[in-house]
C-alpha cells in the first residue's frame, strides 16, 4: 500500500501550516533574535520599530502572562531572553504586523545593546571550564582498568563528528487564533502536539484545556520539530492571545537555520584493547557532546549515545562517559538517530584504527565481535533475538563481499587517477523511548453509522507514512476496505497527553493503541452479529466486510452490521490505550531493560574517489535490513533509502561552520549543502532479513525510521579506504564530515 | 501593468514588478501548491513553468518562482501545480505515486513541475535529461532513488513523444489540461513591450539579485532585461561569436554554434547551478555580479571574451579581463550595461577545458573553478589562456601563467613550472568555501586536470606527482 497522501502530494493539494486558508485580519509575525551569542542585555529599544505603520505589537518576556519557560526535560530555556542571551539568534522579541514585509522591516529597527561575554563554541573548552548542562553520565560493564594489562593490542584515538541541520523543507511555523472562552487554537508544524499545548499553556498561564493544538502534517521533521517547533508555536499563541487576533508565523530559512538547534557535534577520545585473536576485550571512551545553550533534549540524547556506544558488538569491559557541554550555540536537539550515530561513529573509528594499525581487515574484527544471543548489553539488557550475524552473513551470501573486495583491489591496481574503497557498516538500534513513561499512546476510533471510520491517534504524519500504517492496522483488525478509513489530524482535544512522534516508535505505540481500540470495537460488533445470527460470539468473524459464522459467509455485510449495532445502542466509539510492556530502566544504576526490541542490519558501501579533484561518488550501498515482518515494504524501503542518504550526507558534505563569535557561517542552502539527486549512491539494494518479527513491534513489523541512518556511517570508512589506497602516507583519522576539501588534503598529506 | 497568464487565468496587476512571482502565486492568487523552501533558488520547492510565445509557438521551461521578479512574467504563461492538475493524475504525477517518490510531500510539487517541464521539451527524452531536469530540486526524505525511478519511467513514456508539437502530444496524452492548446492565441494578444524606467537597477534573471537583496528590489525602480529580445540570441560571423547579454546558460548549452566550437559545453555547464537556474541566469548578470567565483566569468575569461558596454548611444568594447577591477568593483560607468559578449571563433587547433570543484558537485558555488584554452601544434603550446575563480578578489585571468606557457612544449616539467607561477599569481583567502591551503592545492589539481584531460598522451597524474 502506498502512502495515502501520495495523490494529494503530487497535485500540491496537501495542506501544511502555511497553506491553511487564513481568517480575515490575520497578522504576521517575525522573530527578533539576539545579534550576539553571549552577554547581558543592557538595553532593548523597540520605539522605532513600534512606530512603523502596520505594526500591531512587539512582544518580549514582559508580555508573558504565565511563565517564561519552555524547557522540557530541564527548565532552563526561556521563550524570550530576559536579561541575558546565550546564543546568537536567541529569540528576544516577537514582532507582529499587518503583513510579513512590515514585520521583517521592523526587525531592522529594533535596537539592542549587549554587554558581550566570552563565547564558547567548543565542547572540550566548555567542559574544562565546568560548563555542563547535566552531570556527566557513565555506562560501565566489567572492569576496564583491570583488563588493559591483558590486552595484546591497545589503540587510542580522537574522533570528531559534526552537527547536522535538519533541513526539513518546510521551515518552522504556526498559526494561532483565539477561540471561545479565552481558549486558543494553534496549528503547528510540530512532532509533539502535547508539548506545544503544555508549553503554550505555561506561557499563557492557562490550564492545558484552554489550548488546542492541531497538526495536519509536517513538511519534514527528522527530530527538528520534536522540541523546537514549540517556541514558534508559543510566540504566535502569545501574540494571538494578547491581541485576540489570528497570528501566523513562518520562519525564513536563514532565521530557521541560525536560530534552531541541530544534531549535536561530538568530540571524543577512545581507547580500545584487543586480544591476539582480535576479540575486543575493553573499550573506553570519553565523549564531549556539544549541547548548545540549553538542555532541550540533550539529557535524553546523552543517554542514547551511551546505549549505542558499542553498536552491534559485545565488549565485556566497557566504560563510556558523556559530558553534555554547555556552549553558546543554539540548543542542539533531536535528529534521526538521537545521539546513536555519534556514539557508533566512535566505536567504528576505534575498530578502523585497530584494523589499520594491525593491517587486518576491519570487517574481520567486526565479524568476530558481533553481539550474540544472551550476551549482555552494557546497560544490563540481555540480547534476545539477535540478528546481527544473520544480517551480516546474509549480506555476504547475497552480495559476495569477498568478490567486491577483490574487484576493488583490481580496480585500484589498474587506476591511478581514481581509487575505490569499501566498508561494512553493521547496526544495532534499540526501540523505545529510553524514558520509560513516554512509551504510551492512545487512539480514538469512531465508526460512523454508514460504516466509515474516523481515526485519531497521537502520531504525527511527516512523510514516514504513519497514517498509512494506521489505516492498515484498522483495516486488518476489522477486515474492511481501506477506503472506509480516514485518519484525522493529530489534535490534542481528541487524543490527549501524547508522546512526540519520535524515537522511530510512532507506529509501534500509536498503532498498538489503535489495534487495541479496534479489537475492543470488533468484540462488540461480533456480539451484535452473534445476536443477529443467534449464535455464540466465538462462532463469529468478519472477513472482507462480510460476517462469517463458523467460517461460512452469511448475508450480513459490514454496513448492515454497523447500522444494527447503532440501533442496538452499542458504543461505536472506542479509545485504545497502549503502554509498552516489559521495559524499565533504573538511572541510578544505569541498568535495566530499556528497549522493547532491537533493529539490526548490515550495509556494504563502496565509493569511487577522484584522486585528482578529491571528489567522490558512491557506487553501491547494499543492505540487509531486519524489518521484522514488514507490514509495508514500499514505505519501509523508502525509510531505509531516505535515512541512508541523510547518514551519508552527515559524514560527507553536510558541514556546519560556526565563527568564533557563535555565528553560523553555513546559514543558508547556498553554504550548507545537503545531498542532491546526483549525490545519491548509484545503486541501492535492500534485502529484507527473513524473520517473524518481535511481538512488541506493530504487527511484528519493526520500527524503521532511525536505524538505517547509521548505514551512512559506512560512507566515511569506505572513503578513508580509498584515500589510503592512493596515499599510503595518509594516517587515517576520524573527522566527519569528510568533505571534498578534507579528502583532497588527505590525498596529498605527506 | 504586468500582464500574463497564470494557469488558465489572465492576470493584470499593478503589483510592484520586483516582488517575487512566488508570493504573487501563493498569497496573491491563493495557490498554495507552490511551496516556499529557501527563497534562494537552492531547493526547487517553488518551481513553476514559464511559457514563452516565439514564432507562433509556445515553449516551456522550468523556473524558480522565488527568484523571479513578477515583472519577468509579463507576456508569459506561468504554470503552477494547480495549472496542470486534471481530474486524473498526469503520467508525471502517476509515476511519482507509483514509485513512492513522495514522502512528506513538501518538495513534491516542485519535482512534478520540473519533470513536466522536461516532458514539454522539444528534445528527445533520456533518463539523464529527466534527472538533469530535477537537478535543482532538493528532497530531504526519499534519498532520491524512488524519484530516479519515477524520472526513468517518465522518460520511457516520453520515448514516443512528438517533438515537433510537444504541447499537442502532451494534451492528447493527458500530461496537460486542454486549455494549454489555447495559450498561444491568448499570449499573442498581450502587448509585450512594456515601458521601463531608465537609470534604474538592471535585473536579468534575478538569480543573484533576488537572493542578495529581495526587499530592496521589491520597493525600488527596476529595469527588467530578462525579456529584452534585442539582447538575446547567439550569432556567429567569420571571426567571432556574439552572445546577447540576456542570453542564459541554457540557451548557450543548446546553441548549435556553441556546441560546434565547445563540444563539451553540456557537461561543463551541467556543473553550473541547476537546470531552472540555468534557464534564468543571464551571462551578463553573472559577469556584473562580479563574484570572484562566477562560473561563466571564469569560462569566458579563458576564451578571451570581449564585452560591449552600452550607455544610451555610446558603446565601448573592452576585454572581459579588464572588466573586473577589484572585489565587486567593475569597469562599468553609471548607466552603462553589457550589450553583448564577443569571443573569437576558436580555430581548429584550439582545445578547451573547464573544471569546477565544490562541496556538492551540482547546484553549488565552486570552491575553485578554472578554465583553459590551448592552441596546440603537436606538443607545442602556441597560445594559452587560463583563468581561475575563488583564488583572488576577482575572477582571475592568469596572465603570467598563460604567458609562460605560450611557445612551450607540453611536458610534465612545463606544467610543474607553470604551477609555480600560477601559485604566485593567486591570493586565495580562507572562508566557508575552503581554507587557503585547500584552494591552492585544489587549483594546482585542477590545473593538472586540464592537461591530463587535454593532453593525456604527454601528461599523467603519476608523473606530475613523482
Amino acid at each position: 500500500m502506498k502512502n495515502i497522501d501520495s495523490k494529494n502530494h503530487v497535485t500540491g493539494k496537501s495542506v501544511y501550516v502555511d497553506d491553511i486558508p487564513v481568517q480575515t485580519g490575520t497578522l504576521h509575525g517575525a522573530v527578533f533574535g539576539s545579534p550576539k551569542a553571549h552577554g547581558k542585555i543592557i538595553n532593548l529599544n523597540l520605539s522605532e520599530a513600534e512606530k512603523l505603520e502596520g505594526i500591531e505589537g512587539i512582544f518580549t518576556f514582559k508580555d508573558i502572562p504565565g511563565r517564561n519557560q519552555i524547557g522540557g526535560i530541564i527548565e532552563d530555556e526561556p521563550l524570550f531572553a530576559e536579561h541575558e542571551v546565550h546564543f546568537l539568534g536567541q529569540p528576544v522579541a516577537f514582532v507582529v504586523a499587518e503583513n510579513e514585509t512590515i514585520a521583517r522591516k521592523a526587525l531592522k529597527l529594533i535596537k539592542i545593546e549587549i554587554e558581550e561575554w566570552e563565547v564558547i563554541t567548543d565542547p572540550r573548552e566548555a567542559q574544562k571550564k565546568g560548563h555542563l548542562l547535566i552531570p556527566p553520565r557513565t555506562f560501565k560493564m566489567g572492569n576496564v582498568a583491570d583488563e588493559w594489562a591483558k590486552c595484546d593490542f591497545i589503540f587510542e584515538g580522537k574522533v570528531e563528528s559534526g552537527g547536522q541541520e535538519h533541513l526539513y523543507i518546510e521551515t518552522q511555523g504556526s498559526y494561532a487564533y483565539p477561540m471561545d472562552n479565552g481558549s486558543i487554537k494553534i496549528h503547528s508544524s510540530t512532532q509533539g502536539a502535547t508539548l506545544v499545548q503544555k508549553m503554550a499553556a505555561r506561557i499563557l498561564g492557562v490550564p492545558m484545556h484552554r489550548v488546542e493544538v492541531d497538526v495536519a502534517r509536517l513538511g519534514g521533521g527528522f527530530g527538528g520539530k520534536e522540541d523546537q517547533a514549540t517556541p514558534y508555536a508559543c510566540m504566535a499563541a502569545l501574540a494571538s492571545y494578547i491581541l485576540q487576533k489570528p497570528v501566523k508565523l513562518s520562519l525564513h530559512r536563514l532565521d530557521d537555520m541560525q536560530m534552531t538547534g541541530k544534531r549535536h557535534p561530538y568530540s571524543s577520545d577512545f581507547k580500545i584493547g584487543l586480544s591476539k585473536d582480535y576479540k575486543i576485550v575493553a573499550f573506553q571512551a570519553k565523549m564531549y557532546q556539544n549541547g548548545g545553550a540549553a538542555n532541550d533534549l540533550s539529557p535524553a540524547i546523552t543517554e542514547r549515545t551511551l546505549f549505542h556506544s558499542t553498536n552491534a558488538y559485545y565488549i565485556p569491559n566497557t566504560e563510556v562517559i558523556v559530558y553534555s557541554c554547555k556552549t553558546n550555540l543554539p540548543p542542539n536537539t533531536a535528529y534521526r538517530g538521537f545521539g546513536a550515530p555519534q556514539g557508533m561513529f566512535v566505536i567504528e573509528s576505534a575498530i578502523a584504527k585497530a584494523a589499520c594499525e594491525l593491517n587486518v581487515s576491519k570487517r574481520m574484527i567486526q565479524e568476530k565481535n558481533f553481539i550474540k544471543e544472551n550476551d549482555l548489553f552494557q546497560y544490563g539488557q540481555i540480547a534476545e533475538n539477535v540478528n546481527i550475524n544473520n544480517c551480516y552473513q546474509t549480506a555476504d551470501q547475497t552480495y559476495h563481499i569477498d568478490q567486491i573486495e577483490k574487484e576493488i583491489e583490481e580496480f585500484n591496481s589498474k587506476n591511478t587517477n581514481s581509487k575505490k574503497g569499501m566498508a561494512v557498516m553493521p547496526i544495532c538500534f534499540g526501540i523505545s523511548f529510553t524514558k520509560t513513561p513516554m512509551n504510551q499512546a492512545r487512539a480514538l476510533v469512531h465508526i460512523y453509522q454508514d460504516g466509515s471510520l474516523g481515526i485519531s491517534t497521537g502520531a504525527v504524519e511527516m512523510g514516514q507514512a504513519v497514517n498509512t500504517k494506521m489505516i492498515q492496522v484498522a483495516a486488518k483488525v476489522f477486515s474492511i476496505k481501506t477506503e472506509r478509513i480516514k485518519i484525522e489530524s493529530t489534535n490534542t482535544t481528541r487524543v490527549a497527553n501524547t508522546s512526540p512522534t519520535a524515537a522511530s516508535s510512532g507506529a509501534d505505540l500509536n498503532g498498538n493503541a489503535l489495534r487495541i481500540a479496534c479489537e475492543n470495537l470488533l468484540e462488540r460488533l461480533k456480539q451484535t452479529a452473534s445476536k443477529m445470527l443467534l449464535c455464540n460470539v466465538s462462532e463469529v468473524s468478519i472477513e472482507n466486510e462480510i460476517v462469517l459464522k463458523n467460517g461460512k459467509k452469511t448475508d450480513i455485510l459490514w454496513e448492515q452490521l454497523i447500522e444494527t449495532a447503532f440501533l442496538d445502542r452499542i458504543a461505536l466509539t472506542e479509545n485504545g490505550h497502549y503502554a509498552t510492556p516489559v521495559i524499565h530502566f533504573d538511572k541510578t544504576k544505569e541498568t535495566g531493560h530499556p528497549f522493547a526490541y532491537h533493529v539490526y542490519g548490515t550495509a556494504v558501501v563502496t565509493v569511487t574517489l577522484d584522486c585528482i579533484r578529491g571528489t567522490y561518488e558512491f557506487d553501491d550501498v547494499k543492505i540487509v535490513h531486519d524489518f521484522g515482518n514488514s507490514m509495508n515494504s514500499i514505505i519501509d524501503n523508502g525509510q531505509v533509502e531516505g535515512a541512508l542518504m541523510q547518514g551519508i550526507g552527515w559524514v560527507t558534505m553536510e558541514e556546519l561552520a560556526f565563527a568564533k563569535d557563535g555565528k553560523l557561517l553555513s546559514s543558508s542552502l547556498t553554504t550548507y549543502k545537503v545531498p542532491d539527486i546526483y549525490s545519491a549512491p548509484k545503486n541501492v539494494e535492500i534485502t529484507a532479513l527473513k524473520t517473524e518479527g518481535p511481538e512488541l513491534a506493530l504487527l511484528r513489523s519493526k520500527a524503521v525510521g532511525e536505524p538505517p541512518f547509521m548505514y551512512g556511517i559506512g560512507a566515511y570508512f569506505a572513503l578513508i579506504k580509498a584515500i589510503k589506497a592512493f596515499n599510503s602516507n595518509y594516517k587515517i583519522d576520524f573527522d566527519a564530515p569528510l568533505t571534498p576539501e578534507k579528502v583532497l588534503m588527505r590525498l596529498y598529506q605527506k | 501593468m504586468i500582464t500574463f497568464i497564470l494557469n488558465h487565468k489572465l492576470i493584470q496587476t499593478d503589483s510592484h514588478p520586483g516582488t517575487t512571482l512566488l508570493d504573487f502565486i501563493r498569497y496573491g492568487e491563493n495557490l498554495p501548491g507552490t511551496k516556499i523552501g529557501c527563497r534562494e533558488g537552492d531547493c526547487g520547492a517553488c518551481t513553476v513553468l514559464e511559457g514563452t510565445l516565439e514564432r507562433n509557438k509556445v515553449t516551456y521551461k522550468s523556473i524558480i518562482s522565488c527568484l523571479t521578479p513578477l515583472g519577468n512574467a509579463h507576456g508569459k504563461h506561468i504554470v503552477s501545480i494547480e495549472g496542470i492538475n486534471m481530474k486524473e493524475l498526469s503520467p508525471v504525477q502517476e509515476a511519482m505515486v507509483d514509485h513512492a517518490a513522495t514522502q512528506c510531500g513538501f518538495c513534491t510539487p516542485g519535482f512534478v513541475m520540473s519533470l513536466t517541464a522536461h516532458s514539454l521539451s522539444d528534445e528527445k527524452s533520456t533518463k539523464e535529461k529527466a534527472i538533469a531536469a530535477i537537478s535543482g530540486n532538493i528532497c530531504r526524505c526519499t534519498g532520491y532513488k524512488s524519484i530516479e525511478k519515477a524520472a526513468e519511467s517518465i522518460s520511457e513514456i516520453l520515448k514516443v513523444k512528438d517533438i515537433n508539437d510537444p504541447i499537442q502530444w502532451m494534451v492528447e496524452n493527458k500530461f496537460l489540461p486542454e486549455y494549454f492548446l489555447e495559450i498561444g492565441t491568448k499570449l499573442s494578444q498581450i502587448e509585450v513591450t512594456n515601458v521601463q524606467p531608465v537609470n534604474a537597477k538592471i535585473i536579468g534573471g534575478g538569480t543573484d539579485l533576488m537572493v542578495q537583496r529581495p526587499e530592496q528590489i521589491a520597493e525600488s525602480d527596476i529595469n527588467l532585461f530578462y525579456n529584452r529580445s534585442d539582447l538575446k540570441g547567439i550569432k556567429k560571423n567569420k571571426y567571432t561569436i556574439i552572445i546577447g547579454s540576456a542570453a542564459n546558460a541554457s540557451e548557450m548549452m543548446k546553441s548549435p554554434i556553441m556546441q560546434e566550437y565547445f563540444p563539451k559545453i553540456k557537461p561543463h555547464f551541467k556543473l553550473i547551478s541547476s537546470e531552472p537556474i540555468r534557464n534564468m541566469g543571464t551571462i551578463a548578470g553573472n559577469f556584473v555580479n562580479a563574484s570572484p567565483i562566477g562560473d561563466l566569468s571564469i569560462f569566458f575569461l579563458a576564451l578571451n571574451a570581449n564585452i560591449i558596454l552600452k550607455e544610451s548611444n555610446n558603446t565601448r568594447k573592452i576585454p572581459l579581463k579588464d572588466f573586473f577591477l577589484d572585489y565587486k568593483k567593475l569597469n562599468l560607468n553609471t548607466g552603462e550595461y553589457i550589450e553583448s559578449v564577443i569571443i573569437p571563433v576558436p580555430d581548429e587547433k584550439s582545445v578547451f577545458n573547464f573544471e569546477k570543484v565544490s562541496k556538492r558537485t551540482h547546484l553549488d558555488i565552486a570552491s575553485v573553478n578554472s578554465a583553459i584554452q590551448l592552441k596546440l601544434n603537436d606538443d607545442i603550446i602556441e597560445d594559452c589562456s587560463v583563468s581561475a575563480g575563488g583564488v583572488s578578489a576577482i575572477p582571475k585571468y592568469l596572465s603570467k601563467t598563460s604567458d609562460y606557457l605560450k611557445g612551450k612544449k607540453i611536458t610534465n616539467g612545463t606544467i610543474l613550472k607553470a604551477n609555480e607561477i600560477l601559485q604566485e599569481e593567486i591570493a586565495p583567502i580562507s572562508d566557508v568555501r575552503g581554507t587557503e591551503d585547500y584552494k591552492r592545492l585544489l587549483l594546482r589539481q585542477l590545473f593538472f586536470a586540464h592537461f591530463i584531460k587535454l593532453c593525456p598522451k604527454s601528461i599523467s597524474l603519476n608523473e606530475l606527482l613523482s
